[in-house]
């Protein structure tokens, strides 16, 4: 039943993985393309980071699809492209988009939109399982481009809802010097604008000691001369010193953003909502957590076999406007039905807010109101986004 | 605890009549006990992990009890709460039907995607049905002729035949199914869909739909009312449906299928059972760790008993 296939190519690692039924009146083709990109160094020695991140979670949902498809005589093949740090990515995006004009992707922004603009993905659909960028759902949105990953703005007003909940309205912050730091820190900043928060110092980490041996001396002294806050908020999201910052802050505070509570997409503490089933049947087949870019990866490819399950049909432009119809509804193990945002494709989801532990809160949190629904309350509003390929 | 439930039993003295409500406690590991008379906890009983399904055999001499997390399912004496036998259940069982000839034991397996058929006579497992991701749904029709299963991932309620064991039809419902119950005459089959809000009800003659109720509640965002169990009065007049992190049952009409009322009881309110004369309904509340009691003539919550963590299952026996 599972096929395996090996395509030799220069500048790719290409796999087809085929859990269909032979006597499928619909066969369904979802490609799944990743582009490497360098790990930057960080402080701490022990980290691994998974190399099918994203990856695995694609594949353990085209095996969900291809159950409810067996009964529905629809079957799924998930085709592989893995484009290496100095391999030709649009190469690899067309040789993929040649087989599925369904495709879940994993590259920076950068890659996403070159992908996205390639004459041989118009009227294809794409999810963004890697991206985070707030662009991406704004002025730089692409009609052929889903997110099911959680955009930072999102991740960010839901640690702004946890402070507020809390009463913990001031903030400060020490933040990192990567993109992704900075563009993390840019979130923060206006969600707590947006939720009125005040942020009472921060902080950029510029040093180049190796904390593990002296972090107990420099963070009290870094983070002395703060000014009187409730969080600490850490903006470091190659998880290279902010480990290092928890139990040595002068003040004795609680530390959230990339260390400590974090907000995600997913999280491997998540457990509630029949969450525990995802986990374990993700841990049986990948023998680790699963990580927010699994989840995305996973929810993509899912969002895809729903909509082929309710519509029968494999035509993407007539999924792509199911998916943004008020009828697509996909279970996600979070505690509230997933939807797409129609202004700019956003997969509307609850963030959960959890250490490595548990859970500590699922976002939105009680009493942030929304007329269309609470989960709005988190990232790009409609009235604030300035996509417009979503006819907005 | 231990002491404490020697203390209840040397102070209460038991009626000799009166039924049981019987608690499986999903993150304690036990199953508490209530008197039907007293509506109190008499009993508490340490049983294998994770305890969901909760059903008595048709005799009530037998109880059989999902321990999930210890992939069986358990047999229980319910004078002297002692574990007979484990019968082979398949990997994670949550929810599990007897069939009316009281031998036949149909058990969802969460994490495998099947449903295992186990005769608890000979113990043995006698087939094994592939289904939909994550089963968890378990019903008998009351003839017997079908067995359903309805699974949360793939959204289908399964229609299996329990002569032959094979699957007969595939019904899609809304997302998330959790529970599915049929009507005294089995003319009905009531499916529950936790994520979707809804439920379906199908006319079994032709798997059809016949209807699909949706819920409202003043000042609940309609995400948290997640229908859950479903329980049919036998006089045909009313089904109950358990909503969730809504924490509210709603009262259903079941020739209409329109919502009369909302009852408010404890926080997320997972599944019901009636008492013998259908005078008295028992909800478990999975959060706050009680159960809540509803007067089924007045139908308001009369009163709250706390028992064990995170209780998900109920079953009566008189």
């Amino acid at each position: 039943m599972l096929k395996t296939a090996l395509l030799p190519a220069a500048f790719v690692a290409a796999i087809s993985i085929s859990v269909s039924t032979a006597c499928a009146d619909i066969q369904v083709t979802i490609g799944y393309l990743e582009k490497q990109v360098p790990a930057p160094p960080v402080l701490y020695n022990l980290d691994e980071i998974p190399e099918n991140e994203g990856l695995a979670g694609a594949r353990i949902a085209i095996k969900d699809n291809a159950t409810t498809g067996r009964f529905l005589k629809q079957g799924y093949t998930l085709e592989e492209v893995v484009i290496p740090e100095d391999g030709d990515t649009l190469a690899g995006a067309r040789e993929l988009l040649a087989k599925a004009r369904f495709l879940v992707v994993k590259a920076p922004a950068a890659d996403l939109l070159a992908i996205a603009d390639m004459a041989e993905a118009q009227g294809a659909l794409i999810f963004n399982a890697g991206a985070p960028d707030v662009a991406l759902r704004d002025a730089d949105c692409r009609a052929n481009i889903f997110h099911t990953l959680a955009s930072r703005d999102m991740l960010a007003d839901a640690l702004a809802q946890f402070s507020v909940s809390k009463r913990w309205t001031r903030w400060a912050m020490i933040h990192g010097v990567h993109e992704g730091d900075l563009a993390l820190k840019a979130a923060l900043e206006n969600s707590a604008r947006k939720f009125g928060l005040t942020i009472a110092g921060q902080k950029e980490w510029a040093f180049d000691a190796d904390m593990r041996r002296n972090a107990a001396q420099e963070v009290p002294l870094f983070t002395q001369d703060f000014e009187e806050h409730d969080l600490l908020l850490v903006a470091d999201e190659i998880g290279d010193f902010g480990r290092y910052i928890l139990y040595n802050t002068w003040a004795p505070r609680p530390v959230a953003g990339s260390e400590g509570m974090t907000a995600s997409t997913w999280a491997a503490s998540v457990e509630a909502n029949g969450a525990v089933q995802l986990q374990n049947r993700f841990r049986k087949q990948a023998e680790r957590g699963m990580t927010a870019i699994d989840y995305a990866a996973w929810a993509g490819v899912r969002a895809v076999g729903e909509a082929v399950t309710r519509l029968n049909t494999t035509d993407p432009a007539a999924i792509r406007s199911f998916m943004l119809s008020a009828d697509f509804e996909l279970a996600g193990f979070k505690g509230a039905p997933l939807t797409f945002r129609d202004w700019n494709g956003q997969m509307r989801q609850p963030i959960p807010l959890s250490h490595p532990r548990a859970l500590a809160a699922m976002a939105p949190l009680d009493g942030f109101l929304h007329e269309r629904t609470p989960l709005d309350s988190l990232g790009l509003d409609k009235p604030e986004s300035k996509c417009t390929r979503f006819g907005g | 605890m231990r002491l404490l439930m020697t203390l209840l039993l040397a102070s209460v003295s038991l009626p000799a009549m009166a039924g049981e409500f019987w608690i499986s406690n999903e993150k304690d590991n036990t199953i508490s006990v209530l008197d039907e008379a007293t509506l109190e906890v008499t009993r508490t009983i340490e049983v294998g992990k994770r305890p969901r399904g909760i059903i008595f055999s048709k005799d009530f001499k037998t109880l059989y009890l999902c321990a999930s997390d210890s992939n069986t399912v358990q047999v229980i004496d319910p004078e002297t709460g002692a574990v007979l036998n484990e019968l082979p259940s398949g990997e994670d069982p949550e929810q599990f039907a007897l069939h009316p000839d009281n031998r036949h034991l149909y058990i969802a397996n969460e994490d495998d995607a099947i449903t295992t058929v186990v005769d608890v006579v000979e113990r043995k497992v006698i087939a094994q049905i592939d289904v939909g991701i994550e089963p968890e749904g378990m019903a008998v029709s009351p003839d017997g002729k079908i067995a359903i299963t309805t699974s949360e991932t793939t959204n289908m309620a399964h229609w299996i035949d329990t002569a032959t064991n094979q699957i007969v039809a595939n019904t899609l419902v809304d997302q998330r199914p959790r529970h599915a119950e049929y009507n005294k005459d089995g003319s009905e089959l009531w499916v529950s869909s936790e994520i979707g809000g809804t439920v379906t009800v199908f006319n079994t003659a032709d798997q059809s739909e016949k209807g699909k109720i949706e819920f409202a509640i003043k000042g609940v965002y309609r995400d948290k009312i997640q229908p859950v169990g479903v329980k049919l009065t036998s006089d045909g007049k009313h089904a109950f449906v358990a909503l969730g992190p809504s924490n509210h049952i709603a009262v259903v009409d079941q020739a209409t299928r329109e919502v009369l009322s909302y009852i408010l009881v404890g926080r997320r309110v997972w599944h019901m059972a009636f008492n013998a004369d259908e005078s008295l309904m028992v909800t478990t509340n999975g959060v706050s760790g009680d159960v809540t009691i509803v007067d089924m003539k007045t139908l308001e919550a009369v009163k709250t008993i706390k028992v064990g963590r995170f209780p998900w299952g109920a079953a009566y026996r008189p």
